[in-house]
């Protein structure tokens, strides 16, 4: 089967892989590249549970083929943390306790962080527009709302 | 296995080409919210699929004269941040966002949405209103389409092999016009069109309405532009009894399905709604537009 080659750059870094026209960016971070943070949930654009940044702009890795990933800056959850440091949407998420299972969570951190650049002082109705795309069966979105508020307010430094 | 051959052109020949020579069924890729879950579910199973988003024409926003170009696979969350376009054809704009959610926007564009040939597309009504033609490329050069000569059963395209939507023309607006679109859901976000109405109108200086579009999306095997509808509106001032017209076109030009998002007969009274409630939004934009 023929393979393409790749090239492209994932949370910074330059990285080249082999995939097949038929593999999803979301087969490829996770069975290409062992980026097994973006989760697969539904693998039809409706949960969010693979929500990556593509130049900068939100997407279901589901919803693209690899083969598209060529020349574009792939942003996941892998790149969210600075070292140890998590980022603050991570650290509050912890915080407040945003989340049970957890299958849910890397896509709304992804979500979260791209909204709060679009958007840095977003009203609780934006916020839960925003991340309608993100599907969670354990905790009612109220926590995962406070925490993604409480971020956005601590980065505005108030 | 399957092989599926991938190919992403930058020219319009390039494209045309590649989709009119395959062996096998070709399959032109926008955003590919619809494709990559048809592809998933073997819904369409393509030889070769060639992606249209590295070709400038089909990713360009221009505005030339008296015309607004919009590229075929320019995404929602770009489309939404073009002030040319949301300022002149606000409705488009808002009917193109409402599909989907966030990521959903980072990639849905209008020709995908429309050559995808759903009766419920969102924005094929808005077009329709808007009076957009559709920039075709194909084996045998150019052509203009209008939007609503574009879908002519679900799923079904006037489109011969080889040939694309490069990109939507719309005229830019006279003073004193508005458009606006209207769905209506079961729920808050995120769901198919049960009825969808698009409405552009112009006023003269005296208030009077000078030209109208009324599309309707869901309410038959393809999206309508209903031409009792502007009739209803020209002439008037759009008061209450143009308002009644308007709706009673829209409820007449209606050959919905029964389905379980809703009946045919709420189907009929819906667009009658929806189509009223678009032409207010549609003419106070207008009248703020003087």
């Amino acid at each position: 089967m023929a393979k393409y080659h790749v090239t492209t750059s994932v949370n910074g870094e330059p990285t080249e892989f082999l995939c097949s026209g038929e593999q999803t960016l979301l087969d490829v971070l996770r069975d290409e590249l062992e980026l097994t943070g973006t989760k697969e949930g539904c693998a039809t654009g409706d949960c969010g549970a693979c929500s990556v940044t593509v130049d900068g702009t939100l997407v279901c890795a589901c919803l693209m083929l690899g083969t598209e990933a060529e020349g574009r800056e792939i942003g996941t959850i892998e790149g969210m943390a600075d070292g140890d440091t998590l980022h603050p949407l991570q650290r509050q998420f912890l915080e407040d306790a945003a989340l049970q299972c957890g299958i849910c969570t890397p896509g709304f951190l992804v979500a979260a962080k791209a909204l709060l650049e679009e958007n840095p002082d977003p009203t609780e109705t934006e916020a839960r527009y925003w991340l309608a795309g993100n599907l969670c069966r354990c905790t009612g979105y109220d926590k995962i709302i406070r925490a993604v508020m409480t971020t956005a307010a601590e980065l505005r430094g108030e | 296995m399957s092989s599926l051959r991938f190919e992403a052109p930058e020219t319009v020949e390039d494209a045309v080409r590649l989709l009119a020579d395959a062996d096998g069924e070709a399959m032109p890729l926008a955003g590919g919210t619809d494709l990559l879950v048809q592809l998933r579910t073997d819904f369409v199973r393509p030889g070769l699929i060639v992606d249209l988003k590295r070709i400038p024409a089909l990713m360009d926003v221009t505005v030339n004269g008296d015309d607004i170009r919009v590229g075929a696979a320019v995404s929602g969350a770009t489309l939404g941040k073009n002030k040319a376009v949301t300022s002149a054809w606000p409705g488009v704009v808002e009917a193109l966002e409402l599909i989907g959610s966030t990521q959903i926007q980072g990639r849905a564009s209008l020709g995908g949405n429309l050559c995808n040939g759903s009766p419920a597309a969102d924005s094929v009504p808005a077009l329709i209103a808007a009076g957009a033609v559709c920039e075709v490329a194909g084996p045998n050069g150019a052509r203009s389409v209008p939007v609503e000569d574009v879908i002519t059963g679900p799923g079904q395209l006037c489109l011969g092999p080889g040939e694309i939507v490069v990109s939507f023309v719309m005229p830019k607006p006279p003073p004193r016009s508005g458009d606006a679109y209207l769905r209506f859901i079961p729920r808050t976000e995120m769901d198919i069109a049960v009825v969808g109405a698009g409405v552009a109108l112009t006023l003269d200086e005296a208030g009077v309405c000078t030209h109208a579009r009324l599309g309707l999306g869901a309410v038959a095997p393809t999206p309508l532009l209903v031409e009792d509808g502007a009739k209803a509106l020209i002439g008037t001032k759009v008061d209450d009894d143009a308002l009644a017209n308007l709706a009673a076109a829209a409820s007449a030009a209606c050959n919905p399905i029964d389905d379980k998002r809703g009946t045919i007969a709420y189907r009929v009274k819906v667009a009658g709604v929806l189509a009223r409630r678009a032409a207010l939004i549609a003419l106070e934009r207008a009248r703020s537009n003087g």
